[in-house]
């Protein structure tokens, strides 16, 4: 089986990387790329723990083979922050103690960064719903919700602030 | 209600987690994610059966394949015979089980079980291979559930197994692997001169501790023989002797590198891959990691046993309890070792008073994986029937639940579960705190019922070691042997800032590998910020005793004249800081560190009540959660969020556990629901927020009051979303899980 070559955007920078044609973007991420933030918990579509955002939209990289990548703009955990300056979700995990094990918190930061980036005002259950496709085994949940109603609150400030 | 608060900087507050940058970020190495120069991917063959002797293995294929650069089988493993190691909590597990949970030797015994495993130069070659191994199987009967595996004609497992724990020593051997019993008083009188009785029969499903990291491990051995291994697990000191016993190596010889961990919940303090890594690298000369599919965990790894527990419970008419009648049987899977029925029969009314008790436990073995620890092992099953029990003698002799268990309960001073007296424990608060708790009166909607419930565990001391040490500037080094699994590096900064009187932020932990530390048990049994939190206080104090003697010598005045006040030595108006005395080590005596040991045997129980409100759709059987408040004694909550976030993250595992969760069989033996799809635990959207009240009555034997606060919260749960959904439909709940179908037959079978 010869390898496939694969071009495209990896937070903001350009990357190349070579690929068996049935490789998982998640494996492309982790293996290839050495981008381990991504974690695996499933590899079928359960969890979670794999979320980025191609091209605009929040997926399981498991689920997407990774030559579907090629030309196209995929964010991970690692290009959230910027520079050292954490987003306002990373910051309120951090406060809320929403992380125990931490595990699946790269996935759960992905998915709520994209919900906020398209509804900065959700409700509790619209948080939960939304967040109904990642598992966190330790936390309940619990702080998890809070975090990013209470990451939403401040983003809309900042918002405000800046108009 | 709770003991007047010292005056603390820093305990019961919420700083940012040490370790909580690499974490949000995802920069922080977790097993799976760990990568060694040169490394190999390894996969492992399981068995497609339930039960089968292995007649042979060819391998030949597996190896010719180009990229395969070692298959190892049972062969490869030394037989190490019935001897004890020891493992997870406190708790010696036996050499030729532990060995046969890596890789099976002669003989299959459940479904998942590893037989064969291969390096290759990628994952895709090595899946390659393991299809080429040919394993010659005689397929032998299986049994799965309890009732199957207990009958006398069963197809027993081990011909080598013999009941244990009885009167007599049978002849043949059994898959009733042990009995324990504990019986006082005369129980079968008391129930029978009791005002109210209350008898049933209680059935719960094997279910899976279900953290969201797979196993996984890298280990690399050298042709002197020693070697490394890079894991995630919740003790890299126990993965050492169990890795070394397994291989008939000393410990010595192995490194264990502790990675982050991905939650483990008990499930994590055993070996599964790193023995097979360790071989496929002896064989290959190079790093193999060796990392599980979620289906792998399911099928081959430790659930919480199943139970079928039939109960007799009887009060007088004014509510004391008389007697009670237990009898469960314990799901434990292929191989013997059944602490969970010791702390089941020992747990289950250990946080009440019951003058005349008969308590019989069964270790049922079946061709499922081994029963593993999970959060409180054993005791969710029997609170289960205590529990429900409790709830319908309140109903029979119309007295308030809580006020029915305010009777009863132990306090301080009686004997407890683990037959000595308790100190300061907290649970009558706890019931006084969830009376008054606004959730308790709050009014109820249609077609919804409240329960409440109450359960205990006993909690854990064990031994640990920590170092701390000044660098130059006056920033402080915590080194322990802990795996921080939620948040335990904050709490051990917290100490240690505490008791020095610096800001938190001065202070680092690290956890360090099986060689830079001296040995501490696993992180489980709640123990951590007990016991590892004593021997980290320790160093620290004798950190400060050398402070004072620096301090001392610096401004040339007797040493118990000086004293530590607020991060600095301070003899009359001369004060030296932390910092100053750090920078002059050098010149007055050398490097300031100190180690401390510690095996502590003066922890305390916890206790915890629950209440649930939930909601039942009487079309469908659908149970909804509604609230959920969590009341504990916690002793006293060193980082407030983490001690929160155990009640509610055990609260809702145990929530899961009864509604949704269960390992599903098919008549061939087989796992059937071996994925997140059909093994369904919460989601975010079956959650209400859970409520968290913190009842502190410290633990005078710590020096911050602390009891350990993560294997309590999972006790209760399942009695209080049975008795709320049977307060919601007027229907007793014996069966977990409570699934819609199974409610939806309950309400029509009543119409
Ligand atoms: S690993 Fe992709 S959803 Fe679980
Ligand atoms: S914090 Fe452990 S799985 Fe979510």
């Amino acid at each position: 089986m010869s390898k496939l070559l694969v071009s495209t955007t990896v937070n903001g920078d350009p990357q190349q990387f070579l690929c068996d044609p049935d490789t998982t973007l998640l494996d492309a991420l982790r293996e290839e790329m050495g981008l381990t933030g991504s974690k695996e918990g499933c590899g079928s579509g359960d969890c979670g723990a794999c979320t980025v955002v191609l091209d605009g939209e929040m997926v399981c990289s498991c689920l997407v083979l990774a030559p579907e990548a090629e030309g196209r703009q995929i964010a991970t955990i690692e290009g959230v922050a910027e520079g050292s300056q954490l987003h306002p979700v990373q910051r309120k995990f951090l406060e809320h103690g929403a992380l125990q094990c931490g595990f699946c918190t790269p996935g759960f930061i992905m998915a709520s960064k994209a919900l906020l980036d398209r509804n900065p005002n959700p409700s509790e259950s619209e948080v939960r719903y939304w967040l109904a496709g990642n598992l966190c085994r330790c936390t309940g949940y619990d702080k998890i919700v809070r975090a990013v109603m209470d990451a939403a609150a401040e983003l809309r400030q900042d918002r405000r602030t800046a108009a | 209600m709770n003991a007047p608060k010292q005056n603390f900087r820093l305990v019961g507050t919420r700083p940012v987690r040490p370790d909580g940058i690499d974490k949000v970020t995802g920069k922080a190495i977790y097993g799976p994610d760990y990568v060694a120069a040169g490394m190999l991917q390894g996969a492992v063959l399981r068995s497609p059966h339930p039960h089968a002797k292995i007649r042979g293995i060819d391998t030949k294929r597996a190896e010719a394949l180009p990229g395969v650069k070692a298959v190892v089988t049972g062969a490869d493993f030394p037989q190490a015979g019935d001897k004890m190691v020891s493992g997870g909590e406190g708790g010696a597990a036996n050499l030729r089980y532990v060995t046969q949970k890596c890789m099976a030797i002669g003989k299959v015994f459940y479904e998942g079980q590893a037989v064969a495993a291969v390096a290759a130069t990628s994952r895709a070659i090595a899946d390659e291979a393991l299809k080429l191994i040919e394993v010659d199987y005689e397929v032998l009967p299986h049994v799965i559930s309890i009732e199957d595996a207990f009958r006398d004609d069963a197809p027993p497992l081990h011909d080598d197994v013999f009941t244990q724990g009885l009167a007599e020593k049978p002849e043949k051997p059994s898959n009733r692997s042990m009995r324990f019993a504990i019986e006082r008083g005369d129980a079968a009188s008391a129930i029978a001169g009791a005002a109210a009785i209350f008898s049933g029969h209680f059935t719960l499903q094997p279910v899976h501790q279900g953290y969201i990291e797979p196993h996984a491990c890298v280990a690399s051995w050298n042709a002197d023989g020693q070697g490394q291994v890079w894991c995630s697990s919740q003790g890299h000191f126990a993965i050492r002797s169990m890795t070394a016993g397994v291989l008939g190596i000393g410990v010595a010889d192995i490194r264990v590198q502790p990675l982050e961990i991905g939650g483990g919940f008990g499930g994590k303090t055993t070996i599964y891959l790193e023995p097979v890594a360790m071989l496929l690298s002896k064989k290959s000369g190079r790093p193999v990691r060796l990392a599980m599919r979620r289906d792998d965990v399911f099928r081959s790894t430790g659930p919480a046993p199943g139970a079928e527990i039939d109960i007799t419970l009887a009060a007088a008419a004014d509510g004391t309890l008389v007697g009670a009648e237990i009898e469960l049987k314990y799901h434990g899977g292929a191989f013997p070792g059944a602490n969970e029925v010791y702390s089941g029969v020992g747990t289950g009314l250990g946080h009440y008073k019951v003058p005349n008790a008969s308590i019989v436990g069964w270790n049922v073995l079946s061709n499922i994986p081994t029963m593993h620890a999970y959060r409180a092992p054993g005791a969710p099953q029997i609170n289960f029937a205590v529990e429900s029990a409790m709830d319908e003698l309140a109903h029979k002799l119309g007295i308030d639940p809580i006020d029915l268990r305010l009777k009863n309960i132990v306090r301080p001073g009686d004997i407890g579960g683990s037959g000595v007296p308790l100190g300061a424990i907290g649970y009558a608060e706890s019931l006084e705190a969830a009376k008054a708790h606004p959730h308790y009166s709050a009014l109820l909607g249609p077609n919804q019922g409240r329960g409440v419930a109450c359960g205990a565990w006993g909690n854990y001391g064990g031994a640990s070691t920590a170092a701390v040490s000044l660098g130059e500037d006056g920033s402080v080094l915590v080194t322990e042997g802990s795996p921080d699994i939620g948040g335990s590096r904050a709490s051990m900064a917290i100490m240690t800032a505490e008791t020095l009187g610096i800001p938190y932020e001065k202070v680092r932990v690290t956890i360090a590998d099986t060689s830079s530390i001296g040995f501490s048990m696993v992180t489980g049994g709640s123990r951590v910020t007990f016991a590892t939190g004593k021997a980290v206080v320790q160093a620290t104090q004798s950190v400060i005793a050398i402070l004072k003697d620096r301090a001392a010598k610096l401004l040339g005045v007797p040493a118990e004249e000086v004293e530590w006040v607020d991060g600095a030595a301070v003899h009359g108006d001369q004060s030296l800081t932390l910092a100053q005395l750090a920078a002059k080590a050098g010149t007055s005596g050398g490097p300031i560190s100190a180690e401390a040991m510690v095996d502590p045997h003066d922890w305390l129980p916890g206790f915890g009540v629950h209440i649930c409100d939930t909601e039942v759709d009487n079309e469908t059987g659908q149970v909804m959660l509604k609230r959920y408040t969590v009341v504990q004694d916690v002793g006293r909550a060193i980082h407030a969020d983490y001690v929160e976030g155990q009640m509610q993250g055990g609260a809702v595992q145990g929530i899961g556990w009864a509604l949704n969760e269960a390992y599903v069989y098919t008549g061939a033996g087989k796992l059937d629901n071996a994925g997140f799809l059909d093994y369904r635990m919460p989601v975010a959207s079956d959650m209400p927020m859970i409520d968290t009240v913190m009842v502190e009555v410290p633990n005078p034997a710590h020096p911050y009051g602390v009891k350990g606060v993560g294997e309590v919260p999972i006790v209760p749960p399942l009695a209080a979303v049975g008795n709320s959904v049977s307060a919601a439909t007027g229907l007793r709940m014996t069966e977990l899980p409570i699934t819609p179908d199974r409610v939806y037959g309950l309400l029509r079978a009543a119409e």
